[in-house]
């Protein structure tokens, strides 16, 4: 078992409104007021955990709180590039939830829209009509990379490997593919990977960890800059490790408990004032020579 | 006794209540409830051609999926339930899709 205490010493809890930025391994934080958009690159956004077709009682309008995360997407004071929907696109695969998601996700404001699947995208069917419907130009379970300005982004699947007692992993071949795709490009690219699961060890108990994930940390350790975006987990939480920064993200439908703060981390019921506090979207600033990247959160209350 | 096991007890009566047996069923027909990311009871005995129903009493979706895959429910919201009927006798293995690390044993005799 994990040592709770231990583990929470390694985490720092972002609060709203605030900016975390990490030099030198120390972690600092600058209100929203002082940290403006001025001067940076480019933005881009992160959804993630949109679990439409969601009806519990943790959210009865998951459909209003998903659409005011996109206005709060289509309100932020750059707009972003693109978007990274990191994964639970839907709620258990609902018959016309991809459908419903992907008209009302047209209301973004921004060039495209990139996506890696989560668990509830694939579970029934092993994928295939998550990659039917958004699987083109990515390689084998809908992983992908691709350049922007400069920074380079991959999106890694580890939602595909369930099986009887056994979560989420990466996989050989899709090591195998990151270790090439890297193996060109100079210490000093940045490096943006988005994903699902969290890659690193959060709360194995409640599945949340990608089994080989730290294969992939290791291959990323060379780099100067590194942020790796994930959902699953229903809340902001982060980790520093090195040049390596750990962003997990609020869901727009429904919270989760802090790890081993409940029974089980099943969706988690809070009144309904705080529900809007803990729902929300994420924006990312990059800013050329200025390492890492600054990380938004954007609750909806 | 502590307040899980007072709610799960709870549970597992209501999961049984208007069932003419307990979860081990005489006449074939056992129950399973999903509650905490858990299946309870996690091991079953029903006879060749009876049914185990599963009734999801979590707030999370779950699945009831052979470990083979040769049956699968879908994302089981919850109050909603799963029934299947096992032909052949043997012990078998299930999981949720959704939970992996949630695992049970139906053995039919």
């Amino acid at each position: 078992m994990i040592d709770r205490r231990r583990f929470m010493q390694c985490l720092a809890w972002a609060g709203t409104g605030l900016v975390w930025s990490a030099h030198a391994g120390r972690l600092s934080s600058a209100t929203l007021a002082e940290a403006a958009p001025a001067g940076s690159d480019f933005t881009f956004a992160q959804i993630s955990d949109t679990h439409v077709g969601f009806a519990g009682d943790a959210n009865r309008n998951a459909a209003g709180t998903l659409a005011d995360s996109i206005a709060a997407l289509n309100a932020l004071p750059t707009p972003p590039a693109f978007v990274i929907h990191t994964g639970d696109l839907t709620h258990g695969q609902k018959a016309g939830a991809f459908d419903t998601l992907a008209e009302t996700l047209k209301a973004v404001r921004t060039e495209r829209i990139v996506y890696v699947p989560g668990e509830h995208d694939v579970f029934l069917d092993g994928g295939k009509e998550y990659l039917a419907r958004y699987g083109r130009g990515t390689l084998g379970g809908g992983w992908q990379s691709f350049d922007y300005r400069g920074v380079h982004f991959v999106g890694l699947v580890n939602v595909l490997t369930y099986k009887a007692g056994v979560g989420g992993a990466l996989g050989v071949d899709q090591l195998d593919w990151l270790k090439k795709d890297l193996a060109p490009l100079g210490t000093s690219t940045p490096v943006v990977v988005f994903t699902h699961v969290p890659l690193w060890a959060v709360y194995p108990a409640w599945g949340w960890t990608t089994a080989d994930g730290e294969e992939a940390i290791g291959m990323l350790r060379r780099f100067g800059s590194v942020t790796v975006l994930n959902g699953h987990i229903h809340q902001v939480l982060q980790k520093i490790e090195g040049n390596l920064t750990f962003h997990s993200a609020r869901s727009t439908a429904f919270p989760q408990p802090a790890p081993g703060a409940a029974p089980s981390p099943g969706p988690m019921k809070v009144e309904a004032e705080q529900l809007r506090r803990l729902l929300g979207v994420r924006e990312v600033r990059y800013t050329e020579g200025a390492a890492p990247l600054a990380v938004v959160e954007r609750p909806l209350a | 006794m502590t307040w899980r096991t007072i709610a799960l007890g709870s549970l597992l009566a209501l999961a049984t209540a208007g069932a003419p047996t307990a979860s081990h069923g005489g006449d074939g027909a056992a129950r399973v409830a999903i509650h905490e990311f858990h299946f309870e009871p996690a091991r079953v005995t029903i006879p060749v051609g009876g049914t185990v129903t599963w009734s999801n009493a979590d707030e999370e979706a779950h699945t009831v999926t052979a470990s083979d895959r040769s049956y699968s429910s879908d994302g089981l919201e919850h109050a909603e339930v799963f029934t299947h009927r096992f032909t052949a006798p043997g012990t078998y293995q299930y999981f949720c899709a959704l939970h992996p690390h949630m695992t049970a044993t139906v053995v039919v005799q």
